[in-house]
């Protein structure tokens, strides 16, 4: 095969206006598969991301109780999140263990849709493709490969290599100099973290609101993360989840209004999910989750920094999108999972949806109410990554679980019928909707 | 405080030489009357890629908003965190934001909706970037 190139943005649901997805509850997830989590990687071949990877892979595959001979899709994210590996030299027992592909820092970094193919030796792979920054993307690529029939059995995969040192601190922050796009924002240290916590005072300035409000949602996020077995803090760290009101006002400021709550913390591990089609799907093992839409959000700003009113619209057009590729309406939402790997701005994705009646301005007052997942507003349930580590894949794994029934002690009370979980930003996101049943 | 200096490719170099002229210079497409910032091959609203011109400006902005960095990922600011990151926009158009220090006001201590005039830091041998500082 070819060396796997990215999904085409042609091929994703961005644009208003198309109507509900032509694959809607023709596609199913049947496994999900989630290996060990750490820190940092200890730098042996066992705990490395492309192991892990397979481990998660495989997990899925039993899941679902089928064979890697039956796999015929691979979709990744193979960017990692952290630091690259390189130029430290690849460990001797990582290279002796696994096949390379070109790219020396595939299977330490992240994973590659090549490497899951040759390292898991997938006979029947047809389709493969790569998709930028998140799973969420990789889900949304997969649930269309398979739709559109180019594959009936996909794997989607995403490893997040942590290794040593700061996290970022690298390439274009290490330098003197700002060149490419950086030359507007560099210079003044204008990045993703001082682009949130600037929109989030604009936030507070527009609606009258400051961040000490933010804290109901910020401890209960930790407190489902205690709920979650597969997350970093409960494996290793549980009791760093138990943080009070006082405790989280008072922690270090990353960029005020901006603190270190606020951040999901970067750990290493690896996930999976297995994607196959309605048909297919009735006879694995698992009680199928089906894909009722997959949405993209790709919008530009205006200057150099994203405006509370851009923030606004685009978390609206992804709502619009959402409910109208779907079918659903905001009131027949029932799980609702947003990204929160900076919490600051969940609330755009929360009021933009209008979940649970929450308008805009009004996240505070809702986060000051009962959201804990036993109550009458279990808003995201999963914890997400401030509450289990920075995979952006919490979400969608606490989707199926929800749905399946199977979230233990972060089981809703409510009704679980559909989910929503996406990631990344407002203006970069690609967001999943699933569905008990696929009418 | 020390910054990065600017790399100037050939889309932005207009801009940096004009700074070191100290001018402010925005792209605007003549068929649409449109400014943008920072600038692109084409305009953004029309597409155009024969329409843009460089438009020098008065200089004046308001601040729109600001955060105050205590953790920078860039290394060349760490050293004097934590700092203001403020965002100015322009009074010819305030859709355009740029970014500033804001120096002379103390950290935290940002006039939201204050005006400003820009002003010009040499970050580098013979380069000047834009700044901007509270005005009356």
């Amino acid at each position: 095969m070819a060396p796997t190139g990215w999904f085409p943005t042609t091929r994703n649901r961005s644009q208003e206006g198309l109507g509900v997805w032509e694959h809607r509850g023709k596609v199913a997830v049947v496994g999900i598969g989630n290996s060990p989590t750490a820190r940092r990687w200890d730098e042996t071949a066992d705990t490395s991301v492309g192991a892990w990877a397979i481990s998660a892979a495989q997990k899925a595959l039993d899941e679902a109780g089928i064979s890697r001979d039956e796999v015929d899709g691979v979709v990744t994210c193979p960017q990692g999140m952290g630091s690259p590996w390189a130029p430290n030299p690849i460990p001797e027992d990582f290279a002796k263990a696994y096949e390379p592909t070109d790219n020396p820092d595939d299977g330490l970094t992240g994973v590659s849709a090549d490497w899951i193919v040759k390292n898991m030796g997938l006979k029947n792979v047809k389709a493969t493709y790569h998709t930028p920054a998140c799973i969420s993307p990789a889900l949304c690529a997969g649930a269309q490969v398979v739709g559109d029939g180019e594959a009936s059995t996909v794997l989607v995969i995403r490893g997040t290599g942590n290794f040593s040192g700061r996290y970022g601190q690298y390439g274009a922050a290490a330098g003197d100099t700002a060149s490419g796009p950086g030359q507007w924002t560099n210079p003044w240290g204008w990045q993703l973290i001082p682009q949130i916590a600037y929109g989030f005072d604009q936030y507070c300035r527009k609606y009258g609101s400051s961040h000490d409000r933010m804290a109901p949602f910020v401890l209960n996020q930790r407190k489902n993360g205690a709920l979650f077995p597969e997350g970093y803090y409960y494996q290793h760290r549980p009791d760093d989840l138990k943080i009070s009101v006082e405790e989280y006002l008072s922690a270090r400021w990353i960029c005020k209004p901006m603190n270190i709550y606020d951040c999901d913390m970067p750990i290493h591990t690896a996930g999976a999910f297995l994607l196959t089609t309605a048909e297919r799907a009735v006879n694995m093992k698992q009680k199928p989750v089906y894909v009722l839409n997959h949405v993209s959000q790709r919008a530009k700003v205006r200057s150099s920094v994203e405006t509370l009113d851009e923030t606004e619209a685009f978390t609206d057009s992804i709502a619009r999108k959402v409910y109208e590729g779907s079918g659903l309406t905001a009131s027949e939402l029932d799980i609702c999972n947003p990204y929160d790997g900076f919490t600051l701005f969940t609330q755009y994705f929360l009021e933009g949806l209008q979940w649970h009646g929450v308008q805009r301005g009004e996240a505070h007052d809702f986060y000051a109410g009962d959201i804990s997942v036993k109550g009458p507003h279990p808003f995201s349930s999963s914890g997400g990554n401030n509450g289990n580590g920075r995979t952006r894949w919490w979400n969608q794994l606490d989707c199926i679980q929800q749905l399946r029934g199977t979230a233990g002690e972060r089981q809703v009370t409510l009704k679980a019928e559909t989910a929503l979980a996406g990631a990344f930003t407002p203006n970069m996101s690609d967001w999943m909707v699933y569905g008990t049943s696929p009418d | 405080m020390p910054k990065q200096a600017p790399v100037p490719d050939e889309l932005s170099k207009p801009f940096w030489d004009a700074c070191n002229e100290r001018r402010l210079v925005v792209q605007n497409c003549t068929a649409c009357n449109r400014m943008q910032y920072p600038p692109e091959q084409t305009c953004s609203e029309c597409g155009s890629e024969h329409n843009l011109e460089w438009r020098e400006v008065s200089g004046r902005g308001k601040v729109n908003g600001y955060c105050v960095m205590h953790d920078s990922r860039i290394r060349l600011l760490q050293a004097d965190q934590p700092f203001n990151i403020v965002v100015i926009e322009l009074e010819e158009d305030p859709a355009i934001k740029f970014l500033s220090h804001l120096p002379g006001t103390p950290v935290d201590q940002v006039p939201v909706g204050a005006s400003v005039l820009v002003d010009f830091q040499e970050v580098g041998p013979g380069q000047l970037i834009h700044e901007w500082r509270v005005v009356g």
